[in-house]
Formats: structure tokens, sequence, C-alpha cells
């Protein structure tokens, strides 16, 4: 707990605020220190970037996840850069150079997959063209805020006391952008108590099936398939309008299914085996953006890693297939395949109502309602949800980030 | 054999590459690709195709490949889904799929075979652990737990039979006896971040190296403690590393990312690789020394597999000529360079003042292996700078060892420097220090008292004569001049109208006429003095005046002999003289058009003028007589005013300070403008930033002790007024006293050991703690208070402890 109020003290000397977001995660002070020196370092630390640019990347990320709680912090840093007024405008307001990074907004945050050298190449050409490290520094920022939106509505994060709606009494208990989507009441509850869980990791540890790989194969599509079906019901809901949508393009380009994808286009599965963040990744990202890497580096660690040998009210818990089921299915959302995992084992652990969660999440974060949250992990505690929205956070990150490197390496070569 | 590089190229990016016990095939090995290839004379020829079968599962999808020391026909393949798998090329069905070991629960990364046993394989998986096969028995026999998030690459020894070394992700090598599974033998960080790759010396059993994320390889003595022999910094992480055959000092690295070629490295020269290979268009992924050491085979993401002749290697180490220059601070020049640069192992220098008297030629050369560092040459030549040149630096000495900085009067002290900077030819420093003494020597001087020493007055001008005069002060001068004379006109002009409005300006006009002359800051006072006292202006100022003639004193108004004084104040004013002829006629012409009074409101120099209480009231009863002189006198003004044109300390010349300063700077000469901030110490304070002066002292200081001019040095940082520079010699000034007992310093208390709890400097006449003087007999060693020691000394001849020694104290 000392550990924890540290950190607060920290960002609230940092920051002039406590917020929201950092007091939740202070569940986690284990994960927060990473947290706080990455999102420190690329907002405040040295980088290619200028200040003012920075926060309207932050504000264009987390426009597209429709966050207002994100865009209306970031704002406010924006203006205390000094920021260019109009710029609030919306997109037309700004330099050409920060409009060109519009396409890649929209592509990181929704379709990764079809992100290729030649996005890299039309925005290092021509002129008043970015630099490479750039490229790097604004990726990291967008990736960073894209899943920070994802965290903010999987844990419904409350708008701050000084923004709007932050007082207001009847919309304290409930998350920002909350939809009247009532129909989860009627939704059976089949979420797996903590015991059959446990039961179903230990065999799953136990047993050496000998899976042909041709069945591992069929499961990973399967499930990528099967996620697909997931939330079909929910395709055509549209959002009303929202005024953060004047800092990004195209509202309509949402996230489609990566099976769906791979049937129509060559795109094909991504192999961690084949470009990992730990070989390849960081090594890049160090070369262009100096310690980038290095926080990352532990950030994704430690999110990866981090266990409290406890599951709901059992304790001694090795949770780690539970976390590695989690952890996979959230990428193999966006297409990137581990080798050495077998994903039937996502799902006789992740039930359905967790996965629809969790691919909500991922992929329509700015979708997710109150109940969602309460409906899934009945049996655990607050901080095990908040763990595993730390999760998805992390995991989305690393997936867009490997999408975007790989196509960086590509175009340097 | 193979003489020249050859290629081939793959169906898919590969993986790895291995290559049998006598060099006669090699097999390639990556996600979508395994085949072995013949090794020509000219070509590959691709000799069987192991990716065959209906089920071409994840099995077949390689991240490492090795070959069977022993058993040509075998070998092992680590699988991107954790298995470990076996081919045996004999086989005759089709599919040569031999073993298959899914004890891995996550991603194989290396296998390794032993060197001797050929039924012995071992794996290193993403899941931390390592497993030993058994292939006769056909299972896992052992599994080592790394304790690490995964075990990047294995290694057998070659040299022993039951050790192997294996990385880690976190950064550690750990060195396994196969026989212990409990436990490593040894553990040591070698890499921050991930080792990646690691090899043991084939022919040195001490050496290990290790590659890994930090972009190192490092090659380790792991004979005692383990400790890092070489170390070579590459551009990128390190992927593989492998020691060359027959040759002890040679390894060759390929890296993950960014980099595509294949260095290979003496690892006594770890900055230029002996040679590269860089036929490759993606990363390399695997290479593998032919048993002939000049043959190296690689394969790599763009699908090709290349057979590398060392003859064909670049060598970088060719593009780069070896040379070195350096010049000493007495501005003697060496510089090294190899013959192929120097033609005839002789050089010259275009250059007067220097002789190359010493040529000591020295040679270094390496064994002439064909494939060695290309033997270099070289000759050092060493330039004596004997002429006073641009480089010489006596004149920095001898400025340095004879400028006085503090110590005496302001203008001795100017006076010193000034014939010191002459004595050393540097006419250009004598001059500034001699305008410094004039510009803050003088000032005060004349603001504090009208009488001026009439000697120095001559002494000044005699001096400015030879001064080359600065444009800037000619410019003030003119400026000052030129508003004087409008002030005489405006005055006239006022007087005649009359107006109360108008006769407050000229007054503010006049006085700082006036008051330029002699103190800038009483103009304020004259305005408010004109203002309040308007109506009786003229009683009191006639009272005032008269008094004023009285006070003044016989040269100023006594005589009234305006011509004489006139004279006196053309050699008063302190800077001018020269011009003050011509100054002294323009009055005349009355009717100048107005200029903006710009160099009349000077900031006043008010810390100077308190040295004389008396002044100011002079001054202000003089401007005050001056306003309130009416028409009839205005003659008389007038000439009292004209005078006084030339004289005009108006002038701020603390921002030509500050130019001259920077102009000093600039030119690499910070010994003047310390000295010359130093000499002038409080007078020129917070002109100049603190920073820019701080890198002033601090750089004066550090040439100051490349000449090892100390004690200057020391007495520029004492003299120092920012605080930053004069701490600078009162830092580390202890010296902590040892305990006789232990040997330790005692650290908290001087005169008590905290360790043995004793006290090592008592008194032996009165066994209390010495905190000051110990005197103590150099035959006994014992000894105590100086005071008790000399009071016992006069009574006993022997030591008070009673060790019998009859003491000496000189």
């Amino acid at each position: 707990m000392n550990n924890t109020q540290a950190l607060f003290a920290e960002t609230f000397l940092q920051n002039n605020r406590l917020d929201h977001v950092t007091q939740l995660m202070g569940y986690h002070p284990q994960y927060l220190d990473p947290f706080l020196r990455t999102q420190n370092y690329i907002l405040k630390g040295d980088g290619p970037l200028p200040f003012d640019y920075r926060h309207y990347i932050a504000i264009m990320a987390s426009a597209r996840h429709r966050c207002t709680y994100l865009v209306k912090l970031q704002i406010q840093e924006f203006l205390r850069q000094e920021g260019n007024k109009e710029w609030l405008n919306g997109l037309h307001q700004v330099p050409q150079k920060l409009r060109d990074l519009d396409e890649l907004n929209k592509i990181l945050a929704h379709q990764p997959w079809l992100f290729n050298k030649s996005h890299i190449e039309k925005l290092t050409k021509g002129k008043d063209n970015w630099s490479l490290s750039e490229v790097i520094h604004a990726i990291i920022l967008l990736a960073h805020f894209h899943c920070l939106s994802t965290f903010v509505f999987g844990c419904g994060i409350n708008p701050e006391i000084d923004l709007n709606e932050g007082h207001t009494f009847q919309h304290v208990t409930v998350p920002c952008n909350t939809q009247a989507i009532n129909d989860c009441d009627s939704t059976q509850v089949d979420d797996v108590g903590v015991e059959l869980l446990m039961l179903k990791m230990k065999t799953i540890s136990e047993q050496h099936e000998e899976s042909t790989q041709e069945e591992r194969l069929m499961c990973f599509q399967k499930e990528q398939n099967q996620s697909a079906e997931l939330i079909s019901g929910f395709d055509n809901m549209s959002l009303p309008k929202s005024d953060v949508q004047r800092y990004t393009s195209d509202p309509d380009f949402s996230y489609q299914d990566f099976a769906r994808h791979r049937e129509a286009s060559e795109i094909t599965t991504f192999r961690i085996q084949d470009y990992s963040w730990e070989d390849h990744g960081f090594s890049l990202l160090n070369r262009l953006y100096n310690d980038a890497g290095t926080f990352l580096d532990e950030k994704f660690k430690i999110a990866y890693d981090m266990t409290y040998h406890r599951m709901g009210s059992k304790n001694n818990v090795d949770t780690s297939t539970f976390r590695r089921a989690i952890w996979n299915y959230i990428q193999c959302l966006y297409g990137i395949r581990h080798d050495d995992y077998n994903y039937k084992e996502v799902n006789e652990l992740l039930e359905k109502n967790l996965k629809t969660n969790i691919k909500t999440l991922c992929c329509y974060p700015e979708r997710t309602t109150k109940s969602d949250y309460d409906n899934v992990m009945r049996e655990f505690r607050h901080s095990e949800k908040v763990h595993v929205n730390i999760m998805m956070l992390e995991a989305r990150m690393q997936a867009e980030l490997l999408y975007a490197l790989r196509a960086i390496m590509r175009y340097m070569t | 054999m193979v003489s020249k590089s050859i290629i081939c190229y793959l169906d898919g990016p590969a993986n790895a590459l291995a290559i049998n016990r006598d060099s006669t095939q090699v097999v390639v090995a990556g996600r979508n690709v395994f085949k072995i290839f013949n090794i020509e004379e000219e070509e590959f020829v691709e000799r069987l195709n192991l990716r065959v079968g209906k089920n071409l599962n994840l099995n077949f999808s390689c991240a490492d490949v090795v070959w069977n020391p022993v058993e040509d026909n075998i070998l092992a393949t680590a699988a991107t889904n954790g298995a470990v798998v076996t081919w045996n090329i004999n086989k005759t069905s089709r599919s040569k799929q031999d073993m298959v070991f899914q004890d891995h629960k996550r991603s194989v990364n290396k296998v390794c075979f032993h060197t001797i046993e050929p039924h012995i394989l071992l794996s290193g998986s993403q899941d931390g652990t390592m497993k030993c096969f058994d292939l006769r028995k056909k299972e896992a026999s052992s599994t080592f737990y790394s304790l690490s998030e995964s075990v990047r690459d294995v290694k057998f020894s070659p040299h022993h039979y039951f050790l192997f070394a294996a990385v880690q992700e976190n950064g550690n090598v750990q060195i396994w006896d196969m026989r212990r599974t409990d436990r490593y033998e040894k553990q040591f960080t070698a890499h921050t971040g991930p080792v990646f790759t690691c090899d043991w010396h084939p022919e040195e059993r001490r050496w290990l190296a290790t590659g890994g994320r930090d972009k190192t390889i490092k090659i380790w003595d792991l004979s005692m403690k383990p400790m890092v022999e070489h170390c070579i910094q590459t551009i990128a992480s390190v992927a593989r590393i492998k020691w060359r055959p027959q040759q002890k000092f040679h390894i060759a690295s390929c890296s993950l990312v960014i980099d595509f070629t294949i260095n290979v490295w003496d690892i006594r020269r770890p900055f230029v690789p002996l040679a590269a290979f860089n036929e490759h268009k993606d990363v390399s992924t695997g290479f593998a020394w032919h048993h002939e050491p000049h043959i190296i085979l690689s394969t790599s993401k763009d699908s090709t597999l290349y057979l590398h002749v060392f003859k064909d290697a670049i060598r970088p180490a060719d593009h780069a000529n070896p040379i070195g220059l350096d010049i000493s601070c007495y501005g003697d020049i060496s510089y090294a360079a190899s013959n192929k640069i120097v033609r005839n192992g002789r050089s010259s220098f275009k250059g007067e003042s220097y002789s190359s008297t010493k040529l000591p030629v020295f040679f270094r050369k390496h064994p002439s292996a064909s494939d060695q560092f290309r033997s270099a040459v070289s000759s050092i030549f060493v330039f004596k700078n004997d002429g006073d040149k641009f480089l010489s630096m006596t004149w920095f000495i001898e400025s340095a060892r004879r400028y006085i900085l503090s110590g005496r009067s302001f203008a001795e002290l100017c006076e010193h420097n000034a014939s010191v900077a002459s004595d050393l030819q540097r006419p250009h420093v004598a001059q500034t220090w001699r305008i410094l003494k004039l510009l803050y020597n003088a000032v005060p001087n004349l603001g504090a008292e009208h009488s001026w020493g009439v000697p120095s007055v001559g002494s000044i001008s005699e001096m400015l004569k030879g001064i080359e005069r600065d444009e800037a002060f000619d410019n003030s001068q003119e400026g000052s001049k030129s508003s004087r004379h409008n002030s005489g006109n405006t005055f006239k002009n006022r007087h005649q109208s009359g107006s109360k409005q108008s006769s407050r300006h000229v007054s503010g006009g006049t006085g700082n006429g006036v008051a330029t002359t002699d103190r800038p800051d009483t103009s304020g006072a004259t305005d408010n003095s004109t203002d309040s006292e308007e109506s009786d202006n003229d009683k009191t100022i006639t009272n005032i005046a008269s008094g004023l003639g009285n006070t003044q004193g016989d040269f100023f108004f006594g005589d009234g002999e305006t011509d004489q004084l006139m004279g006196f104040q053309c050699t008063l004013s302190q800077a001018p003289t020269i011009d003050s002829a011509q100054d002294w006629n323009l009055p005349g012409e009355a009717f100048q058009p107005r200029h903006p009074i710009k160099d009349c409101s000077p900031p006043p120099e008010l810390d100077n003028a308190p040295s004389s209480p008396t002044s100011f009231d002079e001054d202000y009863i003089e401007t005050k007589s001056m306003v309130g002189i009416n028409g009839e006198v205005y003659d008389y003004t007038k000439l009292l005013m004209t005078p006084e044109v030339p004289s005009s300390p108006a002038w701020v010349f603390n921002d030509v300070i500050v130019d001259m300063l920077h102009y000093f700077a600039a030119q690499g000469d910070v010994q003047m403008c310390v000295s010359v901030l130093l000499v002038l110490g409080e007078r020129f304070k917070g002109f100049v930033d603190e920073t820019t002066q701080e890198q002033w002292f601090h750089s004066y200081i550090e040439i100051l002790s490349c000449f090892q001019l100390w004690n200057v040095a020391n007495k520029v940082i004492s003299l120092s007024t920012i605080s930053s520079i004069s701490s600078l010699n009162q830092q580390s000034t202890t010296i902590h006293t040892l305990c006789g007992n232990c040997r330790r310093q005692m650290t908290r208390i001087g005169w008590f050991c905290d360790r043995c709890k004793i006290m090592p400097t008592q008194c032996s006449v009165c066994h209390q703690a010495v905190r000051g003087l110990y005197a103590w007999c150099q035959g006994c060693a014992h000894g105590g208070h100086l005071q008790h020691i000399q009071e016992w000394l006069q009574y006993h001849p022997w030591c008070p402890t009673g060790c019998g020694h009859l003491c000496e104290y000189t």
C-alpha cells in the first residue's frame, strides 16, 4: 500500500491531478509503476515530437474510440503545452502533417493487419514529411491511447470531477458513454465458477494429448470464426454522433473480423515466432526511439507475468494458463498466432460471456456497458477484473505495435 | 575444392542451417523450407527435400536445425510449436521424420547434439526449461529448470563431457552439469536484456562467447570467476555467433534486425570487422563454417543460401586509414599515419616555426596470413613547436604567472597587467587593461569630487592619446555632444518664451546637461526642485549661486576666466580630449535641429556617489543656479554651459565591456575574460550572466591545470565570487584518520573507531582521547597531548606508558 501511495503522490505532483485511471490501477502498483513511467516518457520525456503534437495525437487516438474522458484530459494537457486552440476545432484545422496521421490512426485502431510499408512511405515522403523516429513516436502514442481507451471503457472510469458530468449525480455510478443496452440481463448467466475454472486449468496442465497440427490450426481458425460470431448482433448498431469525432475521419471504419478478412484477401496470419516483440520489435524500436523499447518491454513483461496466485476467494492458484489464454485470445482477435499454443484452451477456459466482453472491449470499446462489467467473472474480485483489463490493454498494444514495427522494418529493408 | 561464392534460391525464408561433419552437405530449415543440398564445386545440388508427405504440420516449421556430429544420417530440428523432431535420412520411406518429442510447452529455440555421444540431444525452450533427450530410449531423460522466462540457446561444451551452457532471456548465462538436474553449476549475468546465443571456443577451454540484444559479443573466461576477456560492439542485436575453425581469435556473427551482413571479427580488434559478407537482402538467420576456414555458408529471410569464400569478403579495415593526430598543450604536434598515406615514411609540415625534429618510426606488424588484418605499417612524427607562433602558449603561461589579480588598488592592478601584456608583445591586451583602468578608475573620481587631481588628468590624457579610439566611444561622444548643444539652444528659447511648463522642460534639459558633466544622477532631483520652487527661483538661486561660488572654490567660478575654465574642462572630461577642440568651437552655431536626448539619461551610478556626501548638494546647488539664471545672465550661462560640452561620462560603457569580454572569449582567450572579471570584481557585477562566467572560469581553470599551474588555478578559484567555482577547492578536503587497530578510516569521529570501539589516540599520560595535537615518540610510538608530554618530560626521561623507552622528542 505504501508503494501505491508513493506512486499516487508522484503522479499528483507531475500531473496536478490523480486521475481515475491511475487510481484504479493502484490495485496493481507493480504494474502501475512501469505504466506511469512509460506514459510519462512518451508524453513528457525526450522524444522527436513536439509536446503539443504529442497531446494532439493522443486526442486523435482516444477520439477514434470515442473515449470522451481521455479526449478531455488530453485537451487540457494540450492547452497547457500552449497548443494552438484552433486545432481543437477539428482535423481540418490542423497542419497537413498531423492530418496525414489520421489514416494511420484509423488502421491501427481497428484493423492493424492492414498496416503496411506503403503507409510509412506515404508519411515519410514529400514536403514537411515525418521522420522515421517521429513516426515511431506517433505510433506508440496512438497505440497507447487506443489501448488506454479500452481500459477506460473496460473499467467504466468516471469523468474527473472537474470535467463535464463529473459532478452530476446520476452519472456517478454509470460509466461514460453509456448506451442503453438493457438486454444484458436477459443473457443467461453461464459464467464459470472459479472452482470449475481451476479444475479445467488443472486438467489442461496435466493432459498431454497429442493433438495433431491440423487440429491445432483448426482450433485457431475456429477461435477466430467463433469470435466473429460473438457480437455480430451489434454490428449494425450505430452510436450517436459525438463531438469528439471531429478529431477523426471516416467514423464508420471499424473492426472487422480477421477471419473474414483473411478469406477475402491475401493477408496472412501473423506468426509470433517470425516476428516477436522480444527479438525484433524491441531492437527496432530502441534503435529508432531511444529507451522507449526498454520502457515498453518492462511494461509488457510485468503485465504478462503479474499474478497474485489467487482467483476470487481461492489462494495459491497458478493462474498462468488462464492469463495466457486471455493474452493469446486477444492477440488472436488481431490475427496473431502463437505456434506453440493450443487454442482449444481458450475455449475451455474462457466462457462465452467473457470472450464477448473481451472482444467488445478490444474491438468496439465504446459499446461497453456497466452490465458488461458486472456480468463477467462474477466470482472474481474487482482487482482481478482490473487485472484482466490491464492484460487487454497490453496484449492489444503489443499486437498493434508488432504490426506497425513489422511494417517499418519492411520499409527500412 | 570450392573456390568461389555460390548462391542458391530457396522456396521460402529460412531460419537456420547446419552443415554435416565432413562439410559435404548442408541442410536449410525454415517455416516452409526444409532441404538438404550437396556442396559441389560450383553449385548447390538439391539432394533431399524433407518437407514431404501429406501431413505438413507445424513439426515441419523449424526454428533451428542441427546435424549429428557423429552419425551423419541423423538430424534434429526445433519446431516453433514446441516439438523436438529427429530425422533419419537413411530411412527408406519418403518421409524421413523419425521421432517427435512434444515435451516442451512452448516454442523450442535451440537444439544441440552432444559432441561425442550421438544419442544425446539437448533442447532449450521458451518455457524456461532445457530437456535432455536420449534417442535410444526415445524419451526425455532429464529436465533442467532455468528459473527464467525462456532459454534462448544451449551448447554442449566440446571439452567437457558433462558440461553445457544455457543462455537466458533475462541476461543470465548458466553452466550446467548434465548429471545434476536440480541446480546449475555456475550462473552469471552476461548482458543487459536477453542473451540470444553462445558458443564454446573449439580449442581454448576457458572461453565462452555470448551475444545479446544489447548489441555486444562478449568473450568470457570461465576458468575462475567469469570475466569478460573481450567485448565487441556491433551495430545491431546479435542473433548467432560461431567461432571460426583453426583461427583462434576469429568469430562470426549475424544480427537479428537491421544489419544483414555476416561479420567476422578478430576479437583483438573489436571495432572493425575483419571481414563482412553482405550479399543478403534481408536479415541473415543462420550460418555455418565449412571445415575449411575460408568458407562460410549462410542463409537468410530473403530465401537464399550462400556459400561465401573469404577472398570475396569485404574488408572494412581496408577502407579505414589508420591515422592519428594530436596537439600537446605546448603546441607540439604529433602525427601517426600508415605508410600508405605518408609516402616513403616521411612527412613534411607546411609552416615555418615547426621543426620535425624527432622521427621515431615504429612498425606494427601482424602475422601476415592471407586472411588477417592487413599489416599496417605506421610512422609517427613529432613536430616540435619552436617558433613562437599561433599554437605556442608561452604567452598564456607567462601571463598566468605574472598577472596580479588582487591585493592592490585597481589602477595598479590594471597597470601591472598591462605592462605584463606589453612585455609579451600583446599590445592589444595591454591597451585593454589600460582602458579598463581609465574607465573604472576615472568615473568614481569624477562623480565624487570636483577637485580633480590635476596630475592624474594629465596622465589620463596622455595615455589616451595612444589609445585607438573605440567606435562606440566615438558615437556616444557624438550623441552626447549634440544633445548638449540642444540643451543649450532650448535653454535659450525657453527663457525667451518664459512659459511655466516649458521652463520645467528646459530645466530638465539643462539639468541633464549640467548633471552629466559631473554626475548623471542629479537630473531627477533638478526637475523636482524646479517644480516646487518655481516661484521664488530667482532669489534662492542667486543666494545659492553665491554660496556656490564660495564653496566651489577658486578655479571653477571664482576667477570667471572662462578661457581657463574651458581649457581645464577639456582635460577634465575623461574621455574625449582630441575632439574637444572642435567641440569647443561648435557652440557658436547655435541652431541645430533638435535630437532626441537619448544619451542624456544614463542609468545613475548611485553606488559610486555616496563616497562624498557633499557632492550631491553641490551638484544640486549648481544645477539650480543654472536653472535660475534669467535672461540677463544668459550669456554667462552660455559660457558656463559650453565648456562642459565635451565632458560626458553619461556613456554607459558596461555594455562595451561585456562585448569586449565576449570578444576575448570568442578568440579563445578565457584568461583575459577571467582576469578582467576578477580585477573588476564588484565594479562589474551582474553584467555577464553567471553561467557564462562559470564556463569561463571552468575553462580557464582547466587550461591552467593542463599546464600544471596549480597555484594560479587555486588563486583564481578562491578569488571567484561565483559560489560553484569558489567551492571547487573546498571539496574533499578532509583527511581521515586511520584506526591503528583495524586500519580503517574513522569517518564519523576522528578519534573514535566505530568498529573496534576504542579510542586509538589515547594520551599515555591522562588516558583521555586526544582530539587536537598529538605528540608521540618515534621510538616507541607512545604519546599523547602535547602539553602533557611536555610536562611529563620535564621530570621523567622515559616513556609515560612504562614501556621503558627513553623517549626523545625533537
